[in-house]
């Protein structure tokens, strides 16, 4: 099968055609805003982070992934002039991937009204240039998707995560990647994940991700809560039922590699398979890793009926509760519910899903984007923290 | 007639598709909707919470999804209750508050 994307000049294949205005710091957030106002395509987005670059490098290594992912046409960069996260180093970063990369300081141009009125000359000028960008036909294999879950329930693990677990198999087998994040919910399944490693190296990999999540997020006296009354209430009974449940999104195919994300490198999807990224289980920080690991398209799952959206890459919500579906129709893609209805089959479901990635990826609107959600958010994770756990 | 669903024929629970009350005789379905057994439930069952599919004896695994999601912590019977009250994680033991709090 295949679908109709956007040719990129390093060869990877986007879904859609953003032109990316990223204030590179908060103080220049609203400028960024000012600029892409108005503007058909352009898509303002900041990290609200600091503006400091070292010890922040997860935040710089982010910002650069998702100017270089396929779904961006072009990037203009908007810096105050006084951070050391500077607008030229993360600019030059993205143009090696060959796209059109500029950006503006907003202290040299003289304050924000003449930056955003030379910002906007260069912004409308990408934005001519993608609108004469053609979709071509790409082979199925050609797709990166990224599985997340959120809002959960007691459903998911019978209907929504099988059944993107279905369409993970299926992505794999077309000769695609498919990305799962997470590894804090890996906890009291790793095992399971571990046993799908394609090597001794890939499973040590595993274990260790997973343990380095739980140690990050119980430093004793401030525990997570890893279970908490609502999963129990529904039903959950235990932290490995939990856990096995979530990661029913990976499918069965076997695990090619762990992708880091980390001071050193935010690790792109390398090639086909299944790969597990180091990232986060926040979900608007969790998609903005997927996005600068290169994936196109995420598949989201929700019980309870999260409503999510990402700046630049589309968004599928499955919904696994059928009365959550039909309270919240209007902002899920798919009705996973039917499985719990016994009206249909996890395999069945997970091939509309896969069918639905297809059309969506051909330019298909998601609910998310047909109502305007644009979530962005960028996740730091300190490498300080790290050093004194004794896991950096 | 009310319905369970079981994920893997290794498991000795189902999921309760629907609240179920005491005495109920229900189907348990495969996730490709196969009907599987019948069992008749010993205790109420709300939506999502498991029911035992044969006698688990204390101490045995509770298996769901084909892998151990914990072990039984007294004798279960065949149409019981599975949940905190009988179950107890091997890597994160449920807080005692919340367990008497369920119980």
């Amino acid at each position: 099968m295949s679908f109709m994307g956007y040719e990129r000049p390093d060869g990877s294949v986007g879904v859609r055609n953003h032109i990316l205005v990223m204030a590179v710091a908060p103080c220049v957030e609203p400028v960024a805003r000012m600029v892409a106002e108005g503007i058909e395509g352009a898509v303002p987005v900041t990290q609200h982070g600091v503006c400091l670059k070292e010890g922040h490098e997860t935040i710089f290594n982010t910002l650069v992934g998702v100017g270089q992912n396929p779904n961006v046409a072009a990037v203009l960069l908007i810096g105050m002039g006084c951070e050391s996260l500077r607008p030229d180093l993360v600019g030059s970063a993205i143009a090696e991937s060959g796209k059109p990369v500029e950006w503006v300081v907003c202290q040299e141009l003289g304050g924000t009204r003449n930056t955003v009125v030379r910002a906007k000359e260069i912004v409308k000028a990408m934005a001519q240039q993608a609108k004469e960008m053609k979709r071509k036909e790409f082979d199925d294999s050609r797709l990166v998707v990224g599985l997340k879950c959120g809002g959960s329930d007691t459903t998911m693990g019978i209907a929504a995560n099988p059944a993107v677990g279905v369409v993970a198999d299926l992505i794999v087998e077309a000769g695609g990647a498919a990305l799962i994040i997470e590894p804090v919910e890996a906890v009291g399944a790793e095992q399971v994940l571990a046993q799908r490693a394609i090597n001794e190296e890939v499973r040590n990999q595993i274990y260790k991700v997973v343990s380095n999540e739980q140690k990050r997020w119980s430093v004793p006296g401030c525990e997570m809560e890893f279970m908490c009354k609502g999963n129990i209430d529904g039903g959950l009974t235990t932290i490995e039922e939990k856990s096995l449940g979530a990661i029913h999104k990976a499918g069965t195919k076997p695990i090619q590699g762990v992708l880091e994300f980390s001071q050193r490198r935010l690790q792109k999807v390398p090639g086909p398979g299944l790969y597990l990224q180091d990232g986060t289980h926040f979900e608007p920080h969790a998609f903005s890793c997927m996005a600068a690991a290169g994936a196109q398209i995420i598949v989201f799952t929700t019980g309870r009926g999260a409503t999510l959206g990402h700046a630049i890459v589309p968004l599928i919500h499955v919904c696994s509760h059928p009365e959550t579906y039909e309270r919240m129709k209007d902002d899920m893609d798919i009705n996973a519910g039917t499985i719990i209805q016994g009206k249909e089959s996890v395999e069945s479901v997970g091939k509309r899903i896969f069918n639905e990635i297809l059309e969506v990826a051909s330019g298909k609107l998601t609910r998310a984007e047909l109502l305007g959600y644009n979530n962005f958010a960028v996740y730091h994770r300190d490498p300080r923290l790290d050093i004194l756990l004794g896991i950096a | 007639m009310k319905k369970a669903i079981v994920m893997n024929p290794k498991d000795n629970v189902a999921t309760a598709l629907d609240d179920l009350k005491a005495g109920d005789k229900i189907t348990v379905v495969s996730s490709a909707q196969e009907v599987v057994k019948e069992v008749t439930v010993t205790k109420p069952i709300p939506f999502g919470h498991k029911l035992a599919l044969n006698e688990i004896s204390k101490g045995a695994e509770v298996i769901k999804y084909g892998e151990i999601i914990g072990r039984a912590s007294q004798d279960i019977s065949l149409g019981d209750h599975v949940h905190v009250h009988n179950v107890d994680s091997a890597r994160i033991p449920m807080p005692k508050a919340v367990r008497e709090q369920e119980v």
